[in-house]
């Protein structure tokens, strides 16, 4: 372990966590990554940017998400107490909002005219389209062409939203092409256009900029799990696609060093096939949309297409300071397959009257064995990230159902 | 050797009182065999400066044409290495024209610096533009190419203000790539009146020539872009010429020869 409860230093002001992070961008870019940097740092220190976020996350997102004690899955678990952390119950269905609400807000501050944002699940698309409609600014969501067949619904919901919707069919047609094509907008409009990048990666500051707005969920749980018992849990759990979900409820805990921090990567098929998603388990450091960090890559160096059954998993790479935290060892990495996370996802619906989204369905798969591994008079929370309405279909298809769409 | 090659090719061009032709083509496509073709053809016919691309999966400052050369190089099982060799071939044949590596940061870092920048030098290659390296970033990549004599050339674009400049020159060989409007490969079309005074200031700092690129598709622009610029780059017209003569069954490296020609014939100063 590294010097303890010195986790404030990271990034420090290049960006870097130890090896990882940086802003590795077209040069283009650069005095953009450079202002937006400043801009956000001296909202840290603002009072009254502070004041209208909270606001806006009482009001309109509907903080403080609650702290559930799942009391049948616990039971039928019979280990540690598990309590779910309820972000799928915010305003557009995930804990994405908290992040957008941040960005838009300091997009305003700057005067950016124009938001665009990549989605892979759509969720951070919905939050996104939310957040302007609400404040009116235009705009464009790029996703990939794969992922818009099979997350229909939300492609409705953005373009409901006032949001243009842009398929994205270069490369593999899912996410990490989409912030491919998010980057070219924003290189070929760099002056009056904000990108709200939706996960805690990409270059300096938006790593370290996604955890902060998300920092709330692991602030409320740390607040709220005292309140109904007295205690630090033993372990947190999240899934981990770029990690946003992660780092939001992670990075409160970083310097209460019992607190187990783990982290759920999504293993798709298996991770001893090449259709799987995880960048830390499977991968090797490497550099990719404008941060070092764990990439799936092969021997030259190119991505490697990721797969999960989950959109928001289905990405090549992770963000910075998670790929830090597995160095140093802060943090553990476990997997779940898609069958894992289906089979979760069953149990969940059935035990606890909570559809998850097949994100989220991930770090429950994994849930039954960190609380046993705990045992009786421990206490895990988990992420519960996002809602499972937006999966219903694949979840069908998945089961041999037909339920049309 | 390798620096002052480029710096070579941008005196012959001066003395000739035109510009220096910089072409690009993707290491590759659209096929490993007439990749090579191309470059020779492209040298022998009045190419001063010759841009070798390195295919990344993911190139987030390209546009569609650059991007699907790419693809195509990758499933024709390009590497990085396999990039070297095709520089090695043609610098076994020629050993006057400048040649440069333009590409991504991660195949590079997954080779290994040091490795690469030695393999680089053995290849005959004199520069390298990494375009998602930018001078925050790119210390480790500048001492391995130092070490070989290898000039790191990076971008100044049309967003690189007064402040930034200082930084962005700072330790560049060979030339300085001016990117002439905020955009990707192949994307908009230059406006020379624009960025006149911007390329001025950039060449007076760095004490090196300055080519510019991006948006440059027709003689008439490398024209244009000539009377400002030391350097003109055509980067996207060509790999969609050599492209279109692969796909419509041509001579790929006659036409790219033609090309060459057309646009050293075009990119004269005027006075």
């Amino acid at each position: 372990m590294t010097q303890a409860n010195n986790w404030d230093q990271y990034p420090d002001a290049n960006g870097r966590f130890g090896h990882f992070g940086g802003r590795f961008v077209a040069e283009t870019l650069m005095p953009n990554i450079l202002a937006l940097n400043d801009a956000y740092e001296a909202t840290k220190k603002d009072a009254e940017f502070q004041k209208e976020l909270d606001g806006y996350l009482k009001h309109f997102v509907g903080r403080p998400s609650p702290l559930y004690f799942a009391e049948r899955l616990t039971e039928h678990y019979n280990g540690a107490k598990i309590y779910f952390k309820r972000e799928e119950l915010n305003h557009t269905g995930a804990h994405k909002i908290n992040n957008c609400m941040g960005q838009i807000l300091l997009a305003m501050r700057m005067g950016k005219t124009r938001i665009i944002a990549e989605t892979g699940a759509g969720q951070h698309g919905v939050a996104t389209a939310t957040v302007c409609a609400r404040f009116g600014l235009p705009c464009v969501v790029y996703m990939g062409a794969k992922d818009v067949e099979r997350q229909s619904p939300n492609v409705f919901r953005m373009r409901l939203l006032g949001a243009e919707v842009r398929p994205v069919n270069s490369g593999t047609a899912t996410l990490k092409d989409a912030m491919n094509e998010a980057l070219r907008d924003w290189v070929s409009n760099p002056d009056d256009t904000f990108y709200i990048i939706g996960t805690a990666a990409g270059p300096h500051p938006y790593p370290a900029m996604v955890r902060d707005f998300q920092s709330v969920i692991g602030k409320e749980t740390k607040v709220q799990l005292q309140e109904m018992e007295g205690r630090l849990p033993d372990a947190v759990v999240a899934c981990i696609g770029g990690g946003s979900n992660a780092l939001g409820i992670f990075h409160p805990f970083l310097a209460d060093e019992t607190v187990k921090l783990i982290g759920v990567e999504a293993a798709g098929e298996g991770l001893d096939t090449d259709k799987h998603a995880a960048a830390i388990r499977g991968g090797r450091p490497g550099v990719l949309h404008g941060n070092r960090t764990y990439l799936l890559q092969d021997a030259d160096g190119q991505i490697t297409d990721a797969h999960s059954i989950s959109a928001g998993l289905d990405y090549p790479g992770v963000g910075p300071e998670l790929s830090f935290l597995n160095d140093v060892k802060r943090a553990t990495y476990l997997s779940a397959t898609d069958n894992d996370a289906l089979e979760a996802f069953q149990l969940c619906a059935k035990l606890e009257g909570i559809l998850p989204a097949l994100e989220s369905a991930h770090a429950l798969a994994r849930i039954g064995e960190i609380a046993q591994d705990i045992g009786k008079g421990g206490i895990v929370v988990m992420n519960l990230s996002g809602r499972g309405d937006k999966d219903i279909f694949t979840i069908a298809k998945a089961l041999g159902s037909d339920i049309g769409g | 050797m390798p620096v002052s090659r480029i710096s070579n090719a941008f005196e012959k061009a001066k003395n000739e009182n035109r510009a220096a032709l910089v072409l690009y083509t993707m290491a590759g496509d659209p096929t490993p065999e007439i990749s090579q073709q191309v470059i020779d053809a492209l040298a022998k016919n009045g190419a001063d400066v010759l841009e070798l691309g390195f295919a990344f999966s993911d190139p987030m400052a390209d546009g569609p044409s650059i991007q699907k050369a790419a693809i195509r190089a990758l499933d024709n099982k390009m590497t990085l290495a396999k990039t070297l060799e095709i520089a090695k071939n043609f610098r076994a044949k020629n050993s006057q024209t400048a040649l440069v590596m333009m590409g991504y940061l991660n195949p590079i870092e997954s080779m290994g610096y040091d490795k690469f920048a030695k393999a680089a030098n053995e290849a005959g290659v004199d520069g390298m533009i990494v375009v998602d390296a930018p001078p925050e970033e790119d210390l480790e990549l500048r001492t391995a190419l130092d070490a070989q004599d290898i000039a790191l050339i990076r971008l100044a674009t049309p967003t690189t203000d007064a402040k930034r400049l200082p930084k962005v020159i700072e330790g560049v060989k060979g030339f300085v790539y001016y990117v002439s409007v905020a955009g990707v490969t192949g994307g908009k079309a230059i406006d020379t009146d624009a960025i006149k005074d911007k390329v001025a200031k950039v060449r007076d700092a760095a004490g090196l020539p300055v080519a510019i690129g991006f948006g440059i598709r027709s003689e008439q622009a490398a024209f244009d872009t000539a009377q400002l610029a030391d350097g003109v780059v055509i980067g996207a017209a060509l790999v969609d010429t050599v492209f279109e003569a692969f796909q419509n069954k041509q001579d790929c490296a006659k036409i790219a020869g033609e090309y060459a020609a057309k646009m050293h014939k075009a990119a004269i100063k005027e006075n």
